[in-house]
């Protein structure tokens, strides 16, 4: 699709832009930038973990027995599965199959919410062990005296992972109300690709939190 | 020269002084020459240059080989020499002889303590014997402060988790100015102390008498006199009525304090213990919150000292 | 398809009767608008005001040290007050300074573009920048926030000031910088006009390109380091505080992570502003074009692996210490290169001493004065003594004011006509940026010498040898007032009954000069075609003028 016909339905098309082309990459190469810019936001997380994790070595391997690999792994599955019905929602947009298009999104859309209620289960059982974030850390099971900066490294990190499934989950919601009216086809599908872009990310970064976190030996 | 740099520098007063100072001047004399030949330029060219019509017509000059590898490589080699002599002189700043004498320094809002090896401590006044190197090994025990000798050209900070060294050496019998350099709150600009440079044998002296001090039963109030000191109380709270970072000490016992919740109480034992150990539970109106809390740094002795120490002030 | 388009001349209508400014004169039509020159000028008001107050907090801090004990206020008034002027002048003022508010009017123009490529979020991340500045305001009225702008741990997890909203308000405008940046960089690379290959374009958009990059990569880690040290003070997560088992010193490499790049966010775009300065006003290609652009994305590369130089004394190891030496000085190479580029653009030029060409002759004088000292700063065993004296204060006031502020009033001088419409008093210009330089060397000077005396920064009393200095430095900040309040007072009267504008004051030659003063609406009424360079001065001006008619007809006319 080197050229899109400038006489087809423009509607979409902004004043500012010469053509669909043009205000397609430009859309894309932002989505891209702001993908950037969220690897870096968790960036500096990965480095507390990491140096934490060089300080004290020992105490991650301790502390990880405490989450609960399977709920995590489940999790894992569940995502990608999520990523994978994200791309098939994409695919079905290019092909003009919007009723395709919403089965998709609705999987992506509740995939994304069983993982927050593994999430929820996950967290009230830590909770109830009372292992809670910073000062509140009231677990005697771990005999480390930084133990709960791992637990407070744990949940900014899956915390603020869970924001952005939470904040997914509404823009799929949004796509699937746009596309029931009609607003996508072949031509101009931009949101939903970019939401993909978006969506493939919060993926991969569970991929890297889940054995991080959970997988320590 | 030698007078800009006089005007320029504190007084040399440690072993690294000089070749600190060196450096500094040779900068200055390069980026100046620097400075003085771009300002010509701009000068002489804006007037020679300037324009005389609208229709003036400027030549195309876009690139210059020689030129722009000539102002590439000669700041490339200027900037090299700085980076290793800073280098050189930044390890031996960072390396104390292994015959230094060490010194236990605390940082404190807002005050210094020190430690020597034999128990004696000082507040606020950092005693140390000539021609000796002394190694500082410093910790805070609040937030982050900094020690800064402009005289030694010496500075590093303190941290509340772990140990940080420096070290000096001073040849001559003298007194100089410590800063904290690292801003701490209210009373940052008011923690000062000296280090007091004496011969070797009066420091010996000195040395000695503190120790025979502390070995005497004193009484009481003595006894808080000098812990008074040793903490370095005086940073914030005067002995003759004079405002500070915290409430003068003179006249208090027995006062009536109003606080800034509102509530007010009468400045007795308990009340002081409290304020002592426990600082801002209670904060008296029109002094910032900016005590630190001494409950497990005193004894219980030491504290009963202190308030004795008090009350002989009314 | 359509036939080939006709490349014609377009020449700029003089004194036109509708432009950006007047095409709706409704309060909603600014409010709502997605006219990046409308929101440019929003944020110039909003930066122009920011500046008023953090420079009113400067006189108020440079009062006190009058004398060295009390003088007007107590210490902890003082030192909320200098926390203020710190954090309102570097997230309020400079950092949107000359991105946001003059990059955002003139960035699409230079470009041949009608708008950047996302209006809308354009609009929001003035928004954005708003909320965070409410924030501030907030703090500022509950109690204010006494930890330095750089809200070291752990003072500023035990600090009784309003730290978290605060934090908050700065974390909020990170991520209107992050939105600016990004939509910059896709404008530029996206909404070029036909034959504005990347080596035609104007200077300054090479510079905000270098500091869209680093607002893209730097702004995030500012954002989750602030994040981080709000959890720290709402939850204790003990990551910072030492008191929990954590460290302080980490928090200092996090936060100049992005603090240190976050000054060439401050001081690029000025590069940019000076090139299109001395270019168009010595009327001569400029020497060394790519040197020029290339040294500001190697700035902006280096930029990222210098932080721990803040940090010589902050007890991180001495490896990093002397690595973190040796690659600064590699910052002082490119800045050297371009000063002498400048320098040799002005040799055989026809050189125009108007008043923004006096800034930028300042500028050159006065930054080479503040990276000079940063050479000093970077030698490690001076920097020693030096750290966290007035000599830093002075080196970064250089910098900053002398080199980004001087820039901003040269580039604000510069397209003050093409954005109001209006020309200002000459004269009256020329006396305030001579008022301006003596009252900033006035100010500054002196604080260079009271810092290589031993002077500690964030002093609210001062031992009795340095009041000679200090009060030269003040009487140094109200020349400078003067000189403000002399600049507010003719730029008001220009835009009150200042003499009309013609589309192009100045001879330039890249786009923003092609069209009338004040712009139109969509800046373009025709697609513009870029045929030789912003500084080609030897080629005809009726070649600059070139485009084609867009009709509504889009052929082929893709910008890449």
């Amino acid at each position: 699709m080197s050229h899109t016909d400038a006489t087809h339905s423009n509607s979409h098309l902004q004043h500012h832009f010469v053509d669909s082309d043009q205000q397609f990459d430009s859309a894309k190469l932002g989505m891209w930038l702001f993908l950037v810019t969220e690897i870096l936001f968790f960036g500096g997380l990965f480095v507390a973990y990491i140096v934490y994790r060089a300080w004290n070595p020992e105490l991650f391997t301790m502390a990880a027995t405490q989450l609960d690999t399977v709920m995590g792994g489940i999790n894992t599955l569940v995502l990608i599965g999520s990523s994978l019905t994200m791309a098939l929602a994409i695919r079905a947009a290019q092909t003009d199959n919007p009723s395709a298009s919403i089965k998709y999104l609705a999987s992506t859309v509740a995939l994304a919410f069983v993982f927050m209620v593994i999430k929820y289960f996950e967290y009230t059982h830590k909770f109830e062990l009372g292992i809670y974030p910073g000062e509140a850390y009231s677990f005697t099971g771990i005999d480390h005296p930084k133990a709960h900066i791992f637990f407070s490294i744990y949940y900014m990190m899956t915390g603020l992972h869970g924001i952005h499934v939470i904040i997914g989950i509404g823009i799929i919601t949004w796509l699937i109300i746009k596309t029931r009216n009609g607003a996508f086809n072949s031509s101009y599908y931009t949101p939903v690709e970019i939401t993909g872009l978006y969506w493939h990310l919060v993926d991969i970064i569970w991929i890297f939190l889940f054995p991080l976190l959970y997988l320590i030996d | 020269m030698q007078r800009l740099r006089e005007y320029l520098l504190p007084e040399q007063s440690s072993t690294v002084a000089s070749d600190v100072d060196n450096l500094f001047m040779f900068i200055n004399i390069i980026g100046g020459l620097l400075l003085l030949g771009i300002t010509i330029a701009l000068i002489y060219y804006s007037w020679k240059y300037r324009r005389k019509s609208v229709e003036d017509v400027t030549p195309v000059i876009r690139h210059n080989l020689a030129l722009e590898l000539t102002w590439t490589i000669i700041p490339l080699i200027l900037i090299m020499i700085v980076f290793a002599w800073g280098f050189r002189g930044y390890m031996n700043l960072r390396n104390a002889p292994g015959d230094s004498m060490e010194v236990y320094v605390t940082g404190l809002s807002f005050g210094w303590q020190f430690t020597y090896t034999n128990g004696v401590m000082s507040g606020s006044d950092l005693y140390v014997p000539a021609g000796r190197p002394v190694k500082l090994l410093m910790q805070s025990r609040d937030v982050i402060h900094s020690f800064f000798v402009p005289d030694f050209r010496i500075k590093q900070d303190l941290l509340p988790n772990r140990y940080t060294t420096q070290w000096f050496q001073a040849d001559k019998p003298g007194q100089h100015v410590i800063f904290c350099t690292e801003y701490c709150g209210s009373g940052h600009s008011a923690m000062m102390g000296r280090v007091i440079v004496l011969p070797e044998n009066e420091f010996n002296d000195w040395l000695a008498a503190e120790k025979a001090k502390s070995e005497q039963e004193l009484p009481l109030a003595r006894l808080g006199e000098n812990v008074f000191s040793q903490q370095g109380c005086m940073a914030c709270h005067s002995l003759d009525g004079a405002a500070g970072i915290g409430p003068t000490m003179k006249g208090l016992f027995g006062a009536t304090r109003n606080f800034t919740d509102g509530t007010s109480a009468v400045a007795d034992e308990s009340y002081l213990r409290e304020a002592i150990l426990i600082s801002n539970t209670k904060v008296v109106t029109g002094y910032p919150p900016a005590m630190p809390n001494y409950s497990g740094v005193l004894s219980d002795r030491q504290v009963d000292a202190l308030i004795e120490y008090i009350k002989e002030l009314n | 398809m359509a036939t080939l388009p006709v490349l014609k001349e377009y020449p700029a209508q003089e004194h036109p009767e509708t432009h950006f400014l007047n095409h709706d004169k409704s309060l909603k039509s600014w409010l709502l608008t997605v006219d990046h020159k409308r929101i440019g000028l929003m944020y110039l008001a909003s930066v122009i005001f920011f500046f008023f107050v953090g420079g009113v907090l400067a006189l108020a801090l440079r009062l006190e040290l009058w004398e060295p004990a009390r003088n007007f206020m107590d210490a902890d008034t003082y030192n909320r007050i200098f926390t203020l002027h710190g954090a309102v002048m570097i997230f309020l003022f400079i950092i949107p300074s000359i991105p946001a508010a003059l990059g955002n009017i003139f960035l699409p123009v230079m470009l041949g573009a009608k708008d950047v490529a996302f209006p809308r979020l354009n609009l929001a991340s003035f928004y954005i920048y708003v909320g965070g500045a409410l924030f501030t305001l907030y703090s500022m009225a509950h109690g204010g926030i006494d930890t330095g702008w750089t809200f070291y741990t752990p003072y500023s997890t035990t600090s009784g000031s309003a730290v978290i909203s605060m934090t908050f308000g700065v974390f909020v405008m990170g991520f209107s910088s992050i939105l600016t940046g990004m939509n910059f960089i896709v404008t530029i690379h996206k909404m070029r006009a036909p034959g504005l290959v990347w080596g035609k374009l104007p200077l300054f958009i090479w510079s905000l390109y270098a500091t869209a990059i680093i607002q893209v990569l730097a702004t995030p880690v500012l954002a989750i380091t602030l994040l981080l040290l709000i959890m720290e003070r709402t939850l204790g997560i003990g990551i910072f505080d030492p008191a929990l088992g954590g460290d302080p010193v980490l928090y200092q490499h996090f936060f100049w992570f992005y603090s240190h790049p976050a000054v060439y966010i401050m001081i690029v775009p000025a590069f940019g502003i000076i090139s299109e300065l001395i270019a168009t006003f010595s009327r001569k290609t400029i020497f060394g074009y790519w040197a020029i652009a290339f040294s500001s994305l190697a700035i902006a590369f280096i930029g990222f692996l210098v932080w721990g130089h803040h940090m010589f004394t902050s007890g991180q190891s001495e490896l990093s210490t002397v690595v973190f030496s040796f690659l600064t000085f590699f910052v002082g190479l490119p800045t050297g290169i371009k000063i002498l580029n400048w320098v040799a653009t002005m040799y055989k030029g026809s050189i125009w001493m108007q008043s923004p060409m006096l800034y930028a002759i300042m500028f050159l004088f006065l930054f080479t004065i503040g990276g000079l000292t940063g050479i000093m700063l970077g030698a490690l065993s001076v920097n020693i003594h030096l750290h966290d004296t007035y000599y830093v204060v002075a080196h970064f006031h250089y910098v900053m004011m002398g080199g980004t502020v001087f820039a901003f009033l040269g580039g604000l001088h510069f397209w003050w006509p093409k954005f109001t419409g209006k020309m200002f008093n000459e004269l009256q210009a020329k006396i305030a940026a001579v008022i301006l330089f003596i009252g900033f060397n006035m100010t500054f000077l002196p604080q260079f010498v009271m810092g290589s005396q031993g002077m500690p920064r964030r002093y609210y009393g001062y031992i009795e040898q340095f009041q000679t200095l200090h009060q030269y430095s003040t009487v140094g900040s109200w020349v400078l007032g003067v000189g403000f309040l002399l600049i507010f007072w003719y730029l008001v009267q220009s835009l009150r009954k200042g003499e009309a504008a013609p589309s192009n004051p100045w001879g330039g030659r890249s786009l923003e000069w092609m069209i009338s003063s004040p712009m139109p609406p969509h800046n373009f009424d025709y697609i513009p075609v870029v045929k030789h360079g912003p500084y080609d001065y030897h080629q005809p001006i009726a070649e600059f003028r070139l485009g084609i008619d867009d009709g509504h007809s889009h052929t082929e006319t893709k910008a890449h």
